[in-house]
């Protein structure tokens, strides 16, 4: 007893302040990308380089990063040695539509709350459950880290449940195997509605790297209607816990 | 193996493909069996298609006690004697091929799918199914009689898990047989590293299992350089084992912080749960993803640390190392769980040899295996970690065991850091030599994991095939539910902690 309590003392409390502090991330992070067009140079070298086809050029030669597709390994950055894309250190990546996802030069809008009815169902008290389609169990690592010491999930009245009949929504990760596809929906619909669906990570959003898969759907886009995405390959455990505050509209 | 035909080669080179013996089934058969029996086991065993509609069969056995790799392939059409019967090693392998190309195994006492797909041969199919199979419709094992019971659990499962089905045959509490049906997390993602290596195929490799992007992409690495003849720099080979063994910790930490919490014992739970995190983060260091994505590549890494980082991860392993180890020693210094954790999910040793077991769990039965020194690459072969074992085949032993690897990683860890030698971290990586076969084998945190590269006449990938530890490892967690409280599986299942999708790849 004497030896556990000596251990707690020295263990510290850990919790970290987000958000009312800034999150502490690694020099090397790579978050929020900024595209300058003037210094892509090769725009083909670029697309080339992009192992997921996140990039594209539009019809006047401008590029188009789709920040649902991509897996942030940076390969375009290293193509664009001019400094016209370069991954940036915000964390803050979510969006509440799919075509918000998608960057250009002019940079992007940062995601709106859910809808006042929303809000006030599930503003004070979220609970979800998670489905795993398919993913490689780093989306789930990193949500699943949400409820370690660490960030503290439940201070924001998030919790995740075990059964989706407790559930006021669900949060993906995967492309959507088409082995769990029945499953998905059946857990889907055994959420009771209003209910909301998260989808977390390239791969829920858009099917990333297995996208043209004949094993997998392309993610959750003709499964479930989406109410938040959240970007990353996989998302950083803050950028997830932005995604979730945000559409709550518990931090603006 | 004196006057054996395998083609014996060493690891880290390659083979002429060539020089693989073609054998008659009998002979292939009788070789494997001889091997096995000898003491070597099954690294690898595959099908791929051949001239006529038939199929090669290609077999890697793995000689811990040599160092040697040795391999033999036979050619099949629609049914062969199966291994299984007289060398259970081969059982998932023989089912795999089963599914993948329609060749029945005859004699496979458990012969069910693995993955749940299509059969890759057109017009070929193990069971005969007309349409494409759902997931989880199979043949399942079933117990009859007054007061049995199924409990079945999944694909959905109530925490933050990887999807997977399992059904228990139970009389009362005591489960008397489990059941695992996976391939929920089915991508096919072999088949499409044909053709490579492209821009694709580290980022593949980096989520064949995500928890394991470092084990697999240096696998795939190390056989894309013996295949290309690149002679990676020493720095690089240092940077890579940092981070094979960084990954190692976080998820030993996280694992025993998990095993903890499934018992209840919430104080090693929150705190390893926390540390685990500290440790994905000294990843994030090396090359800004904590997954280590991005950081392993052929030829060597594509991110080095500056002197003011390597002091950052000395002083992190510090604290990482105290806490860990006060984190650890509360779960042995309590009664209730070390209750908990002895006697319960025991395996015996020689089940585990049986089996083919990798990694802790093969370790924790007390079998001396571990690829880092078997089949020592990169910096291995100049710093050896002592191989951690304990005898008691059950829970406490595989935590226990992990315990002992944390400990001895942090001193890998210290040691390398401190001597960290400059020089470049990337060679330029050419083109594969054509016709040739490679295989690299890595210690995983779950264990050996198995990269086989076969490139064709333009030196492209042929065909690739990986083995997950997981793959090994699926069975030993059945074997260890038999005879146990169903009550304890959660305990059980999370002291092996196996991947799903590293399985289902």
């Amino acid at each position: 007893m004497w030896k556990i309590l000596l251990e707690r003392f020295r263990q510290k409390h850990r919790t970290v302040g987000y958000p009312r502090r800034a999150p502490v991330l690694p020099e090397r992070f790579r978050g929020l990308p900024a595209i300058d067009d003037a210094k892509v140079g090769d725009a083909r070298a670029a697309i080339e380089a992009c192992p997921v086809e996140a990039l594209a050029t539009d019809a006047a030669g401008r590029l188009r990063l789709d920040l649902g597709r991509c897996i942030f390994c940076g390969q375009c950055e290293r193509a664009c040695p001019e400094g016209g894309i370069v991954f940036g250190r915000d964390h803050r990546l979510c969006a509440r539509t799919r075509d918000e996802l998608v960057i250009t030069a002019a940079g992007r809008t940062r995601a709106q709350t859910l809808d006042a009815a929303a809000r006030r169902l599930f503003g004070r008290s979220l609970k979800l459950r998670q489905v795993s389609a398919g993913g490689c169990n780093a989306c789930e690592a990193d949500t699943n880290v949400l409820t370690t010491v660490v960030f503290d999930l439940s201070r924001f009245g998030i919790r995740f449940t075990a059964s989706p009949r407790h559930a006021d929504g669900l949060l993906v990760t995967g492309p959507v195997t088409l082995n769990m596809e029945a499953a998905l929906r059946k857990t889907y619909e055994a959420v009771p509605a209003p209910k909301i669906v998260i989808a977390v990570g390239a791969c829920a959003i858009s099917g990333g790297l297995f996208a043209d898969h004949e094993e997998t759907r392309a993610g959750l886009a003709d499964i479930l209607p989406v109410d938040v995405f959240i970007p990353g390959c996989p998302p950083h455990p803050v950028t997830i816990l932005d995604g979730l505050l945000r559409a709550l509209g518990r931090i603006e | 193996m004196s006057g054996s035909p395998l083609l014996m080669f060493e690891h880290g080179g390659l083979a002429e493909l060539g020089r693989v013996p073609e054998l008659a089934v009998a002979e292939f058969r009788a070789h494997v069996l001889d091997a096995v029996s000898g003491g070597a086991r099954i690294a690898t065993f595959f099908g791929r298609p051949a001239p006529g509609g038939a199929v090669r069969l290609l077999i890697v056995l793995s000689e811990e006690y040599t160092g040697i790799l040795s391999a033999a392939a036979t050619t099949v059409y629609d049914s062969y004697t199966a291994l299984t019967p007289e060398c259970p090693q081969a059982h998932w392998f023989e089912r795999e091929i089963a599914e993948q190309w329609g060749v029945v195994p005859r004699g496979h006492p458990w012969l069910k799918p693995i993955r749940f797909h299509p059969s890759y041969r057109d017009g070929k199919d193990a069971w005969h199914r007309a349409e494409a199979p759902a997931a989880g419709d199979a043949d399942f094992f079933r117990m009859e009689g007054e007061e049995i019971h199924e409990v079945a659990v999944g694909p959905v499962h109530a925490g933050i898990i990887e999807p997977g089905h399992f059904r228990f045959q139970c009389h009362g509490e005591r489960v008397f047989h489990l059941e695992i049906a996976l391939g929920y997390q089915h991508r096919g993602i072999e088949r499409r590293l044909r053709g490579g290596p492209n821009a694709r195929t580290l980022p593949y490799m980096e989520t064949l299992a995500g928890d394991t992007s470092i084990g697999h992409a240096l696998a795939c690495c190390e056989a894309l350089e013996a295949l290309a003849g690149t002679r990676v720099p020493t720095r690089a080979h240092v940077l890579r084992g940092a981070a094979l063994e960084l990954e190692r910790l976080a998820n030993h930490v996280g694992d025993l912080g998990a095993l903890a919490a499934d018992i209840g014992f919430l104080p090693t739970a929150s705190y390893c749960g926390r540390i685990r995190g500290d440790l994905l983060n000294m990843t994030a260091v090396l090359c800004g993803n904590r997954f280590g994505r991005g950081l392993v590549r052929p030829g060597g890494t594509a991110f080095d640390l500056a002197e003011e980082h390597v002091r950052d991860l000395q002083r992190r392993l510090r604290a990482a190392e105290q806490d860990t180890t006060g984190a650890a020693e509360l779960l042995w210094q309590s009664s209730s769980v070390m209750g908990r954790f002895e006697d319960t999910g025991a395996i015996t040793a020689e089940t585990a040899q049986a089996l083919g077991l990798v990694g802790p769990a093969a370790r924790a039965c007390g079998i001396e295996r571990d690829v880092r020194r078997d089949f020592p690459s990169g910096i291995f072969r100049y710093a050896q970690i002592p191989v951690a074992t304990f005898g008691s085949g059950d829970v406490f032993a595989r935590a226990f065991v992990r315990a002992l690897e944390i400990q001895r990683s942090i001193a890998f860890l210290k040691a390398q850091l401190d001597t960290l030698s400059p020089g470049p971290v990337l060679a330029p990586f050419g083109a594969c030599a054509p016709n040739a076969l490679a295989v690299a084998l890595v210690e995983g945190w779950r264990g050996e994991i198995c990269h086989t590269c076969l490139t064709g006449e333009d030196g492209r990938i042929d065909h690739y095939k990986v083995v997950d530890p997981s793959f090994h490892n699926w069975m030993g967690l059945a074997m260890a539910l038999r005879g146990q409280q169903i009550s304890d599986f959660p305990l059980c299942n999370k002291s092996f902690n196996l991947s799903y999708c590293g399985h289902d790849l």
